[in-house]
């Protein structure tokens, strides 16, 4: 980081002002990311771009969608048929809802795969598990607004959840609807939330979530410090500057993603009603139920261990935790090794099982409860928690056996 | 970073590839979002041609209309009204209607399709308020020579009964003529040309 | 590359496997937003049969007009009946709410998203799935919605359609159907292509812009595929100095 100044002019003006070619060096051109970074590497990037597009499509929307009772259903249609261009804009909002859980989830499962939650990498987990949380808020709120069949039962378990506390429980849940049903006032605070309070409080994270990575430094695939091997410059030898050398790697995977991402648009839109789901096609009628009402994709897994447990705030504690154990997941795991590469094989086992568990509870979730599905989303329960608890085990009294860990990243 | 092995010329020319390309995207990206904002089916619904029956429509009476949210007036003139529009011409600003404040039928002495039959839309050229009728009676403050017209209430502007704007007001051009055609001698359509184009 | 390919495959493929399937005895219709021809066929069934008491308010007349290339004098004239429509108005008809309750007992429902919510097989079976009924006040019933109230009003094309019951289970749901010869005016085979012609154009009305999604969902494919083929060039020219 050289402090002269390299060019004059308008450059030279602002930098004088303003640390744009410091920042911009900092944070790209000469921040040194590990050079073996592999396929699991991308979806960091594709977050940030599904987050950008989320932003840009949902301003749009919000110029034409009515929060209204009598309006909002017919608001999306209009939308759909009237605007010109209306229905593209709102399909690439539906499926970059999902494809931002697909990518989080995906981010995620890196971290765990080559321990970018260890030291010293905690503060930029619990900034990465704070965005999934204000992510699932701001899905949730969302899915509402088009205020279908769908969005207005999905909304009304959703707040009777919170009705299973105890004691506080029933008056929280009014509070949270500020009327006796889900109603108009419900969907006018929660269309405020989804398009003001819930992104910037995203966008604020993930700029701390990035400051906080750009600090420690990146993880890769074999969980190596690469600034304890520096050459002479104080760079590190495994690393090479982010640009040009990522952002071109990166272009490549967005281009992937947009194909991707173009095929549900253009041609399956609704995802096999996984993404929008068919009985959000009628309004919001608070006198019918659906014959089958499901969580979108996203949130099923969490569904399925709530159903799964024969006590109503029972279930409610258990979701819960589900999310929150991910928060203390830096100090459960003590491992002396980050990378599955070079951890015990009980850790591949382990996180296998997890991932399997995960899947498994996410198609449960989605399905409707049979005696055999909820015994089946009480093992994958088991599983998912059964994760943790082993990992402290395992790494906090030394049973696991490591394989010795490289100097340098391998290729 | 050891840049031997690399080839200046390919590396350049596919930075500048894959720029071009994606800048093409880009533009083609920002169509929808451009054409997002321009009318929708509804607003064009809303402001679709209206028809409006004249067939009662006395020498003197206006009919005012409302298309595309503004107000669009229908007036017949007189025999002795359209003689007289030739005596002021000489205060007026654009007599011979040379701007293009009017559809290329309507570009004549009368402003219109059928010299009675008088169609204007009803919105000040100045800043937008909607002048008064004042088929007869002189409004108060105006020393030319009055045959009838309009007069704007928000700055004084004046106009006579082809809604040709007189000269020393603040308003620059005549008031428009919308496009419009006679579906039969009774009926107007206004907001659409003969051949369909708005 | 290929360990991408691999790994989305995998992504994808249980998720389209676990939602197909459901939807039962449903008869497909194979609906085809690109075939014209079926959709105006189907516009002016829907009109003529289906829009007495069915509304599908969310479509316009103008719209149908240039998405199924048909001249505005043309819709005019063959779908808008309903007096001082105007081409751009929605397809209502001039039922109210409260004539429905009193003809039919129950509200009609509008069509607009009932392809969508339901699925065009829906639609298709329950065209074509009405069968006498000497209990039922219409005379008719329907295996889609038993006890339906709605009359079959394509009877006159159809014909009398009689359940056929295996033997000894006649209370329970028909295994078959059989059309007394002479009733209806229309083969069978001509029935189903009518019903399809409705059902598909209902699946239009339900979205109407997906054939132009479709249609502009190639050059935007070929656009990325180009752009993904440049930018995977460009990486692998850079990361020569990496490798």
């Amino acid at each position: 980081m050289s402090e002269t100044r390299t060019s004059g002019g308008l450059v030279g003006w602002i930098d004088d002002r303003f640390p744009m070619t410091k920042m911009w060096r900092e944070h790209v051109s000469e921040y040194y990311a590990p050079k073996n970074f592999n396929f699991w590497y991308y979806f960091g990037s594709l977050a940030l771009l599904t987050l950008v597009i989320q932003v840009v499509t949902g301003i749009f929307l919000t110029m034409n969608y009515v929060p209204s009772d009598a309006r909002a259903f017919q608001s999306v249609e209009y939308i759909m048929r009237d605007v010109q261009w209306g229905w593209l804009i709102r399909y690439i909002h539906t499926t970059g809802a999902s494809a931002f859980f697909i990518v989080v989830y995906l981010h995620m499962f890196r971290a765990l795969l080559y321990g970018s939650h260890q030291k010293p990498r905690e503060l930029l987990w619990l900034f990465g598990c704070l965005i999934f949380l204000a992510l699932m808020a701001e899905a949730f709120m969302g899915y509402m607004l088009p205020w279908g069949q769908m969005s207005y039962w999905g909304a009304q378990v959703i707040i009777s959840l919170f009705g299973t506390i105890p004691y506080i429980g029933p008056d929280l849940a009014q509070w949270i609807r500020g009327d006796f049903v889900v109603s108009e006032i419900t969907l006018n605070r929660f269309f405020a939330l989804h398009v003001v309070a819930v992104p910037l409080v995203i966008i604020f994270l993930v700029v701390a979530h990035i400051l906080a990575l750009h600090e420690v430094g990146s993880n890769n695939p074999d969980g190596v410090d690469i600034k304890k091997n520096k050459d002479e410059n104080g760079v590190p030898k495994d690393g090479i500057p982010f640009h040009p050398y990522y952002t071109v790697k990166d272009l490549v995977g967005v281009g992937v993603y947009f194909i991707l991402f173009s095929v549900i648009v253009f041609y399956l839109p609704e995802f096999f009603g996984m993404f929008i789901e068919a009985p959000n096609f009628e309004k919001a009628n608070p006198q019918v139920t659906p014959d089958h009402i499901a969580p979108v994709w996203y949130f099923a897994a969490f569904y399925a261990m709530l159903r799964g447990v024969p006590d109503a705030f029972g279930g409610v504690v258990v979701m819960g935790t589900a999310v929150l154990i991910l928060f203390v997941l830096p100090w459960l795991d003590r491992g002396k090794v980050r990378s599955i590469r070079y951890r015990g094989l009980s850790y591949k086992v382990a996180l296998t099982l997890f991932a399997l568990s995960f899947v498994l509870l996410t198609y449960l979730g989605t399905q409707p409860p049979t005696t055999v599905y909820t015994m089946l989303a009480r093992l994958g329960t088991v599983v998912y928690f059964g994760f943790f608890v082993f990992l402290f085990i395992y790494t906090a009294f030394g049973l696991e056996k490591t394989k010795p860990v490289p100097e340098r990243v391998t290729s | 970073m050891n840049q031997e092995g690399a080839d200046k010329s390919r590396r350049r020319f596919l930075t500048a590839a894959t720029s071009v390309v994606g800048g093409v995207g880009a533009a083609f990206l920002a169509v929808p979002f451009i054409a997002y904002w321009r009318p929708s089916a509804r607003a064009q619904a809303a402001g679709a041609p209206v028809e409006v029956d004249i067939s009662g429509l006395e020498p003197g009476q206006l009919i005012n209309v409302k298309w595309r949210g503004n107000p669009v007036w229908l007036f017949r003139r007189s025999e002795e009204q359209l003689e007289e529009l030739d005596t002021i011409e000489d205060v007026l600003r654009d007599p011979d209607s040379s701007q293009p404040q009017q559809p290329e039928y309507a570009q004549n002495q009368y402003r219109s399709i059928k010299p009675e039959i008088m169609v204007l839309v009803g919105i000040c050229t100045h800043l937008g308020c909607s002048p008064l009728y004042r088929p007869e009676e002189k409004p108060e403050g105006i020393d030319d020579k009055w045959v009838g017209g309009f007069f704007c209430p928000c700055h004084g502007s004046y106009f006579d009964l082809a809604g040709r704007v007189y000269q020393g007001v603040p308003a620059p051009l005549n008031l428009e003529v919308p496009p419009y055609y006679f579906i039969d001698d009774s009926t107007v359509l206004v907001g659409e040309d003969e051949e369909g184009a708005a | 590359m290929r360990k991408i390919l691999l790994m989305l495959t995998l992504v994808v493929l249980p998720a389209v496997g676990w939602t197909a399937g459901g939807g039962g005895d449903r008869l497909d219709p194979e609906v085809d937003p690109h075939d014209k021809a079926s959709l105006q066929r189907g516009a002016k069934l829907f009109a003529n049969y289906c829009m007495a008491c069915h509304e599908a308010e969310l479509i316009r007349y103008n719209r149908i007009a240039n998405d199924l290339g048909l001249d505005e004098d043309l819709v005019e004239q063959y779908l808008m009946f309903k007096p001082d429509t105007q081409i751009h108005d929605p397809m209502t008809n001039a039922m109210t709410e409260a004539d429905a309750e009193q003809w039919f007992g129950v509200p009609v429902p509008d069509l607009s998203l009932t392809a969508r919510r339901h699925g065009p097989g829906y639609i298709y079976t329950f065209l074509n799935r009405f069968y006498v009924d000497e209990e039922s006040p219409t005379g008719y019933n329907n295996t889609v919605i038993e006890g339906t109230a709605m009359p079959h009003v394509l009877e006159t094309l159809q014909g009398r359609q009689k359940p056929v019951y295996e033997e000894g289970h006649e209370d329970e749901a028909p295994v078959d159907f059989e059309v007394e010869e002479g009733t209806g005016s229309m083969s069978q085979a001509e029935y189903r292509a009518a019903t399809r012609d409705i059902t598909n154009f209902l699946d239009y009305v339900a979205e109407p812009v997906k054939a132009q999604r479709q249609n502009l969902g190639v050059w935007v494919l070929l656009f990325f595929a180009v752009f993904t083929v440049l930018a995977y060039f460009l990486k692998k020219e850079f990361w020569k100095d990496v490798h």
